[in-house]
């Protein structure tokens, strides 16, 4: 019985030099298989006597699992080892790039557009579109603007033949959209328009998004509030919004709408004007053939690239048009 | 409209100060644009007296003057042309300081002692004039403080009025409103008719009566035009944007501005005959005052003699028969003209006036007589002369109709949300020159002045008493709707879901102008002409786009000349195109893609992007939209022949995708392999609702096969050919290898697919997929001479 305790010493000693699981294996085979030298030592049980061979048998299996606890032990570690030589040599510089497509952007007009919608859709305004290309009645005539109106040369016009015009705002959509539907109406209408008029603060064409209500009853009030609540959201800011008796052929009473933007050197805010407004002229509601004694209405109108120039800090109408990447990457 | 303050102030005088009186007119509709006082900062200038002028010794231009200031008499050196003898100048004393900080010490010019400067215009900071010294009156007190002398504690404001409020462009106007604002009575000065001491009277006759319905005419004879109107008037035309020409002109400007009244003044010898309102002849030729011929057209208004047109009738006056220095005996006009005639007339010469501006928004037509008195009353006391008669011509049916409007309070209330009382909207009303004619059951009848042509329509009082409430103290309250929720399609997707997508696929959103360069639109689109715009704003930009193309390869022209190779743009806008009579307006999708493929780093960036990367792209845009489009080889004028996709969308052509031709390419002045789509919007944007079918419990089944085929032949007619062999339970089919190459022989390609079967109720047996897919192998031999790889 001295072997086996030599035989245990042995097989630690070589679990303990073990330096893979394979060696770390032949070593088990060594010892504990079937034909391990340990095993073995069962056969020198059938010399011993009755008395005698639970005891050397109890030995045997201790020997047994004195060995089989060091291969399991040394098994775990040697695993360990491995996973993290693995691990170590899998580690990658986290810090590069990663790979694929790059995310493109929205145009800021169309931004800001997406923007305003969006408060009008949650209000429950449709959104209406109407061809650029316009007729003289229903960017002129139908507004209130015949040919020989003052307000005419507010407008300065790009023509194709004296009946024939680019839009010079988006109020023509609701001419067409009160023509082919019934009161009540609730609508925005943006898209491009156009003015022949181009310097450092005019280009030729812009965004406008003009909207109008009618129901059958419906004040100059509740366009304040209307007007007030979309500047709030729209800046995100709790501003001072103020009403300015102004002309629009197309609204009576009518007004423009100036925003607190700053203050001036004596401390007084600074207005900027943002948006004109009105009440529908009855006029206007004649040449839809709305009754003008039983609805009434409300519209408005703001400049798009204007709006979006305040909010994201552009200095240069221009930029809006030379779609220069440097420029439009700024907005995604 | 420019005035001045102190000017207003003479008629109504509120106690408040300048920028308070500004708010107050901005808030009432009368936008103030800006203000400037009238003088620069100075101080320590008196009015001095020239007393003697020697030549300076030792300098030419130089001369030595004495000068007092009401005190002492100083020495001062002056190299104004114009200083003399007895002269009374603007005095700046030793220890003044001028406009600019700048200070007067005492100084030696050429050796000779000078304390003090006599100043011009400008150094006052009066005006830009540099013509010599200011000559102040000869009464001008000496001593006196020139700022106080002159009055120029007063500044100039600029009010940007809209077309309706013709009212308000004179002193007058404002003045009636600043009174409204501020509860207080207005002014002006006392005007009586003038006493005529002669009976010579001027023949005047209107044809075009429409045009002209009132038109009076004076004589005033034996006037001295040789001197200059008085300082204060000056002053007051300066303040108000008008330079002084002379008395006569002086004059006609002044009631202007003063009353709102146009006004002219003809040289009475200059005119053969008489007076003759009526329309220019077809070639009649006026060379006007500022010294343009120009040829009239026969809807222009003129005034002539029994000759000649002699002035564009509320536009401006004829060279020939202006007055001058040598002129004796004027003829003054005043006249109310139409103006619907006179609409756009200056406009048309290129002429835009102080009197065509107030023509064509409407002048009180019952104004001419009282400024016809007041510029008399006023060129008596200025250049003398002797008044006749004046001569009136009228046409009562063409002149405007007195009337009146009703203004319900209810309607007033439901218009402005506001509860307010009838003795406050009678007060404005009154204030505001409207007279409440008759008190009705439920508001009031007011008859409108002739000073306000904007007043038609119970609105248009309406406005006014909120206007002068104040808009902002109207109540606020939110719109109560009886609008119900609206129906949305689901299988219509929006612009923005398809915007997102490309935003979400690396491409960057341009807007470009819908009007384009002719010549790129020819490269791109040569079987369409673009609609030529009549008054285009430059040639480039001169024709409406029938492609989004132009637009956005000069977008990438544009950007890769300032070092930006990767470029992947997409734009949605109308495109136009004249179909016959109509005008055709679609609304069109359209991107393009240069560069590589994906941003270059240290993992890509290498590959150019290609055909079938951008057609990946619009696979997925379709696969989103829930639709169904097929991509067929064909020919396009601006694409590589052998580059270019119809897009079919059950057989109906829905757009564009090829590369650009290099042609084409070369003479956009871009690099690189451009990739091009577009596409209609509307024909794309409506898909489907999904409608679930259930999922196959039973397994898929896959085979794969390898085939040489000639390169001629299209993988659509491949997959149309394996498809119908294939069975009905054929799932799918991909082809997971395209190859060509000098070991297939010429013009052969490989191409390799798999097919995938499963049934929805049981497993395939082996020997059904062995029949199917033997099937397709046959049929693909057969009918497209594919031949199978080993």
């Amino acid at each position: 019985m001295e072997n086996l305790e030599q035989l245990v010493q042995d097989g630690l000693a070589a679990v303990d030099k073990a330096d893979s699981l394979q060696s770390l294996d032949q070593i088990r085979v060594e010892y504990l298989g079937k034909k391990g030298v340990i095993t073995q030592q069962a056969k020198t049980l059938g010399k011993l006597s009755a008395e005698e061979r639970p005891a050397a048998g109890q030995k045997i299996n201790e020997a047994k699992g004195q060995v089989e606890q060091a291969i399991n032990a040394r098994r775990t570690d040697l695993e360990r080892a491995a996973i993290e030589a693995k691990l170590a040599s899998e580690s990658i510089d986290v810090t590069l790039p990663g790979r694929g497509q790059d995310l493109g952007g929205l145009h800021p007009v169309t931004r800001t557009l997406q923007r305003i919608e969006q408060f009008f859709s949650r209000a429950g305004y449709t959104v209406e579109q109407g061809p650029e290309i316009e007729d003289d009645y229903h960017n002129f005539e139908a507004l209130n603007i015949p040919g020989h109106h003052p307000a005419r040369a507010m407008h300065d016009t790009f023509y194709f033949n004296p009946g024939t015009l680019l839009r010079t705002h988006t109020s023509p959509v609701q001419i067409r959209t009160m023509e082919a539907g019934k009161p009540p109406f609730r609508m925005i209408c943006p898209g491009r328009v156009y003015r022949c008029d181009s310097d450092m603060t005019h280009t030729p064409m812009f965004h406008q998004v003009e909207g109008l209500l009618v129901e059958r009853d419906v004040s100059f009030a509740d366009l304040k509030s209307t007007v007030e609540e979309f500047l709030r959201v729209f800046f995100e800011r709790d501003l001072e919004v103020r009403f300015r008796p102004s002309y629009f052929p197309f609204t009576e009473p009518s007004a423009e709408v100036d925003i607190e933007w700053g203050r001036e050197a004596d401390g007084s805010i600074k207005w900027l004007e943002v948006m004109g407004c009105g009440m529908v002229h009855p006029k206007v509601f004649e040449h839809c053939g709305i009754d003008a004694e039983e609805y009434r209405g409300f519209a408005f109108g703001l400049g798009v690239e204007r709006l979006a120039m305040l909010r994201y800090g552009v200095n240069d109408l221009r930029m809006f048009f030379e779609n220069d990447l440097r420029f439009l990457r700024q907005f995604r | 409209m420019k005035f001045s303050e102190q000017w207003l102030r003479e008629w109504v005088n509120p106690a408040i100060g300048t920028q308070e009186l500004m708010d107050q007119i901005t808030m009432a509709g009368l936008e103030v644009d800006g203000f400037e006082p009238v003088a620069g900062q100075f101080s320590g200038v008196v009015v001095g007296e020239v007393q003697s002028v020697t030549l300076h010794p030792d300098a030419d231009k130089l001369r030595v003057c004495q000068v007092s200031d009401g005190t002492q008499t100083v020495q001062v050196v002056c190299g104004a042309p114009n200083v003399r003898d007895g002269l009374k100048v603007p005095f700046a004393v030793v220890g003044a300081v001028l406009p600019g900080d700048f200070k007067i010490k005492k100084a030696k010019l050429r050796g000779q002692p000078s304390e003090g400067m006599l100043c011009s215009e400008s150094e006052l900071g009066l005006s830009e004039s540099h013509d010599g010294l200011m000559e102040l009156p000869a009464d001008a007190p000496v001593g006196q403080d020139v700022a106080d002398y002159l009055k120029l504690n007063d500044v100039t404001i600029d009010v940007d009025l809209t077309p309706n409020r013709s009212d308000c462009l004179s002193i007058k106007g404002i003045a009636r409103e600043v009174g409204v604002l501020n509860s207080l009575v207005v002014e002006g000065p006392e005007i009586h008719p003038v006493e005529a001491v002669h009976s010579e009277v001027p023949d005047i006759r209107i044809e075009a009566t429409a045009g002209c319905p009132r038109y009076l005419g004076r004589i005033l004879r034996n006037v001295n035009l040789r001197s200059q109107s008085p300082l204060w008037m000056q002053e007051k035309l300066r303040r108000s944007g008008i330079r002084s020409i002379d008395a006569a002109v002086d004059v006609t400007n002044y009631v202007m501005l003063e009353l709102g009244q146009p006004m002219h003044a003809f040289d009475r010898t200059e005119i053969q005959g008489g007076i003759v309102v009526r329309m220019a002849k077809p070639g009649e030729k006026l060379v006007l005052l500022d010294g343009q011929e120009v040829e009239l057209t026969e809807q222009t208004l003129i005034i002539a003699d029994h000759e000649k047109p002699v002035a564009i009738a509320g536009v401006m006056g004829g060279e020939h028969s202006g007055v001058s220095a040598q002129t004796g005996d004027l003829i003054l006009e005043s006249a109310y003209f139409d103006p619907i005639t006179l609409a756009g007339k200056a406009r048309g010469y290129g002429l835009h006036t102080d009197a065509s501006h107030r023509f064509e928004r409407g002048v009180d037509y019952k104004l001419a007589r009282e400024a016809m008195e007041r510029a008399t009353q006023l060129l008596l006391e200025i250049v003398g002369g002797e008044p006749g008669e004046i001569v009136e011509v009228v046409s009562k049916d063409d002149l405007p109709k007195d009337h009146s409007v009703d203004l319900r309070a209810t309607r007033l209330y439901d218009v402005l949300g506001l509860d307010i009382d009838r003795t406050t909207v009678e007060e404005i009303l009154t204030r505001l020159g409207l007279h409440i004619d008759k008190l009705l059951k439920d508001g009031w009848r007011v008859s409108v002045p002739s000073f306000r042509p904007d007043i038609a329509i119970e609105e248009d009082l309406i406005e006014e008493v909120g206007r002068i409430y104040g808009y902002n103290n109207l109540p606020v309250t939110e719109p109560v709707g009886s609008l119900g929720l609206r129906q949305e399609d689901e299988a219509t997707r929006p612009i923005s879901a398809i915007q997102s997508f490309f935003v979400d696929n690396g491409y960057q959103e341009a807007i470009t102008y819908s009007f384009v360069d002719p010549k790129v639109q020819q490269l791109i689109d040569p079987e369409r002409e673009g609609i030529a715009l009549a008054n285009p704003i430059s040639a480039d930009l001169s024709v409406m786009r029938t492609s989004l193309w132009s637009g956005l390869l000069k977008t990438a022209a544009y950007n890769q000349n300032r070092q930006q190779p990767r470029i992947r743009l997409f734009e949605t806008g109308l495109r136009f195109e004249q179909v016959g009579e109509r005008i055709d307006q679609q609304q069109m999708l359209a991107g393009v893609v240069v560069g590589s493929q994906y941003p270059e780093n240290w993992a890509n960036g290498r590959r150019t992007a290609d055909f079938f990367d951008v057609k990946g792209d619009l696979e997925s845009l379709f696969r989103l939209l829930g639709i169904d489009i097929q991509f067929v080889g064909s020919q396009h004028p601006a694409l590589h022949p052998g580059q270019t996709a119809e897009l079919l969308r059950d057989g109906e052509h829905v757009g564009w995708l090829g590369t650009l031709h290099p042609q084409v390419q070369k003479n956009l002045e871009l690099n690189g392999t451009i990739l091009v789509f577009e596409l209609f919007l509307d024909s794309i944007v409506t898909g489907y609702v999904p409608n679930f079918k259930e999922i196959s419990k039973f397994p898929e089944v896959r085979r794969d096969l390898a085939m040489i085929i000639g390169s001629d032949v299209a993988f659509a007619d491949v997959e149309r050919v394996a498809k119908k062999h294939a069975g009905e339970q054929l799932t799918a089919l991909r082809a997971f290898d395209v190859y060509e190459g000098e070991s297939l022989g010429e013009g052969n390609r490989s191409l390799a697919l798999s097919l995938f079967w499963q049934h929805p109720e049981r497993t395939l047996n082996e020997d059904e997929v062995h029949s199917l897919f033997n099937g397709v192998i046959d049929a693909l031999k057969e009918e497209l001479g594919a031949t199978l790889r080993s």
